[in-house]
């Protein structure tokens, strides 16, 4: 019997059982940032222990970092303290920091990818639930707690409980306008914020086989908005082009063995999953959230659902949803009138998205009284957008093009949400107060949507928007 | 590391209404900005508890009755969203030993066990059932037995759930498992030279 490649990769980094009957799991490449590790490099140093593999940590400023003004001392004090606990903790334990004066600093699941830390076949971990992310490549990597960021730290390991795993494929083609983000946002109000719950997911499918390896990352980057703590790909010959070449990527004579060994990891033709779900890429649409969790979306030509005709079940979150979003119940998504639009994140804050969004720009105009800000997800894909004039076609068209950051995704920095405006947003939560005000209110969609949404100030169909 | 045995925990508990109440409600992002974890449990529901100017919004984290709860009865699919521990630390530093749901969010869940703060899941009617119960009277007696999985309320018995992993861990003191894994170092050495990746170097770098 076949395996798949989560049991091959869980197998191959597998210390040993302890009592509890969790697995001591070896995990190749730990990521952290300013956020989740201070507090565990001081647990660290409570119980005298070193970093156990320096070379395998790898450390970003993301969360925190301002997006405008960039010089430091943070006008925040507290971010700032954190700015320098980082900088200060890995030049301790001999830490690689992508520090901000290196050119390479972002946000921690471009970062990986970009350098070639990111490879078919490996554990990684992060203290940061969007570390999903990083499976996109075929490695199994966990979003992981602080006490576990000490864990690994001190012994390179951390204590799990072995996974199930569903296979998801999508099959069939994509119409015209239909995204990445609108496939995991479908993925997700079909089978559930929790229907993960206690799974990795395998992207499977025509779908899949076609994307980019962008695309990818942005579907892995929410497999935990469905409950999965785990989402990969098949690593494939688009996994391997990505990689050649990258700063951490083999390089030589080590290039040719590596590939064969991701080759290897790949999920055997007759793996047994626990489940299989299928879904039609042609039944997708562009889509909307309308609520308070990423599975309440819609798409695009729908109406907001209404209490009276939700499932039991969901009713007393439908009527929440629809308190704090002020909308009503039975109105359509399309035409609601939005004050802020956001394009980045770890989500879709790489250069094919500012791309994408950047094609329908040249001759349009942020509409009246809308901010628009476009916050590449690394220096990288900041130079590299610049280098192809992107941000000229996104100022010229009335966006702020800003500097490297989490940004208004998570609300650790200044730019938040006022009150109680309406962003329709690239990232990945629309969870009450998420961006930053208590009231704030959150669309999430794909970056050509947002531009749509940008230039219309209003919730649209960026087919119809951007045709001809 | 000598750890206690969680067995039991017994006291009274508060209602937290509401499926899929996130790590960002639980602690949101604001107060994250920290490099302890000292003094989160002030900010523990922060939003759902203050309106913005800091005032007192009724919620039964707010209610004299419920004041000294020690376990908390919510919704399914409890600390969804972010990774971030600073949610069950600012539970737990609030002074919340227990929190009885009808589901957790998987990393939300390790990260309580890690803690030493059991997550337990009830079915849906039971999780009704004991809401009410609290509801009615702040003052019943709850408690929660790991070794029987049941959450006993004013003299009824409920069935719970709860991983067997994070059980044993609770029940036998090693819900903080650093000590087990520092004493594998030797073979965290031999996987991590038969994974053939750990010591490469950058070669391109």
């Amino acid at each position: 019997m076949g395996k798949t490649l989560f049991e091959k990769v869980w197998d191959a980094h597998t210390v040993k059982v302890l009592p509890n009957g969790q697995t001591q799991l070896l995990i190749g490449t730990h990521l952290i940032h300013e956020v989740t590790s201070p507090q565990a490099f001081a647990m660290l140093r409570e119980l005298g222990l070193r970093v156990k593999f320096p070379q395998r940590t790898f450390a970003t400023v993301d969360h925190i970092v301002p997006t405008d003004v960039l010089c430091e001392p943070f006008a925040d004090p507290l971010a700032d303290a954190m700015m320098k606990e980082l900088r200060k903790n890995c030049a301790e334990f001999g830490v690689t920091f992508f520090d901000r004066d290196t050119g390479k600093q972002g946000i921690v699941h471009v970062v990986g990818p970009e350098q070639g830390i990111t490879q078919p076949g490996t554990t990684i971990a992060c203290g940061d639930s969007h570390t999903s992310t990083h499976g996109a490549f075929g490695a199994i990597a966990f979003g992981i707690g602080t006490t576990q960021v000490r864990d690994l730290l001190a012994t390179q390991t951390m204590a799990l409980g072995k996974l199930k795993v569903r296979r998801i494929e999508v099959n069939g083609k994509l119409r015209p306008g239909v995204y990445a983000k609108d496939v995991i946002l479908h993925i997700i109000r079909t089978l559930g914020v929790n229907g993960g719950t206690g799974y990795a997911y395998e992207y499977a499918g025509d779908v899949f086989d076609h994307f980019t390896m962008e695309e990818r990352m942005t579907v892995c980057n929410m497999s935990i908005e469905g409950g999965a703590r785990v989402g990969y790909v098949n690593p494939d010959e688009r996994t391997f082009a990505f990689l050649k070449g990258r700063p951490y990527a083999p390089a030589d004579r080590d290039w040719d063995a590596a590939v064969a060994r991701w080759q290897s990891f790949a999920s055997d033709r007759d793996a047994q999953y626990d489940d299989i779900v299928t879904i039609s890429g042609a039944d997708i649409e562009p889509t909307v959230t309308w609520g308070i969790t990423p599975g309440q979306g819609v798409f695009i030509s729908e109406h907001i659902p209404t209490v009276e005709t939700s499932p039991e079940s969901e009713r007393a979150l439908v009527k929440e949803a629809l308190e704090h979003m002020k909308f009503k119940g039975g109105a359509p998504i399309k035409g609601q009138k939005i004050n802020v639009a956001f394009l980045g994140s770890c989500t879709n804050g790489r250069l094919s998205d500012f791309q994408e969004a950047a094609k329908y720009l040249p001759g349009r105009r942020v509409a009246p009284g809308v901010k628009a800000i476009a916050v590449p997800g690394s220096q990288i894909v900041a130079a590299q957008c610049e280098k192809l004039g992107l941000d000229q076609i996104f100022t010229a068209a009335g966006f702020e093009w800003r500097a490297a950051g989490c940004s208004m995704c998570l609300a650790m920095n200044p730019d938040k949400l006022i009150g109680d405006q309406l962003c329709a947003s690239s990232s990945n939560r629309n969870f009450k107060g998420r961006q930053g005000s208590v009231t704030g209110r959150t669309l999430l969609m794909s970056p050509v949507m947002v531009a749509a949404a940008a230039v219309t100030g209003e919730v649209s169909d960026a087919r119809e928007v951007f045709a001809a | 590391m000598a750890l206690a045995n969680i067995t039991t925990i017994s006291g009274r508990a508060v209602p937290v209404r509401g499926d899929d109440l996130d790590t960002d409600r639980i602690i949101p992002a604001r107060y994250m900005k920290c490099v302890t974890f000292d003094g989160l449990g002030a900010f523990m529901f922060y939003d759902v508890r203050f309106d913005e100017q800091g005032h007192p919004k009724p919620h039964p984290l707010n209610e004299a009755r419920f004041k000294g709860a020690t376990i908390i009865i919510s919704g399914n699919n409890f600390g969804c969203g972010s990774s971030r521990e600073h949610a069950p630390q600012a539970i737990y530093r609030y002074g919340i030993r227990a929190v009885i749901a009808e589901g957790f969010a998987e990393i939300f869940f390790g990260n309580s066990t890690t803690l030493g703060l059991p997550c337990v899941s009830v079915s849906r009617a039971d999780r009704e059932t004991l809401q009410q119960m609290v509801e009615t009277d702040a003052d019943t007696a709850i408690s929660v037995d790991l070794e029987q999985k049941t959450v006993t309320a004013g003299g009824k018995v409920f069935p719970c759930d709860i991983r067997e992993s994070a059980r044993q861990g609770l029940i036998s003191g090693h819900w903080d498992p650093i000590a087990e894994l520092l004493e594998s170092g030797g073979q965290v050495d031999t996987v991590a030279a038969r994974v053939g990746y750990m010591a490469a170097r950058p070669a391109n770098n």
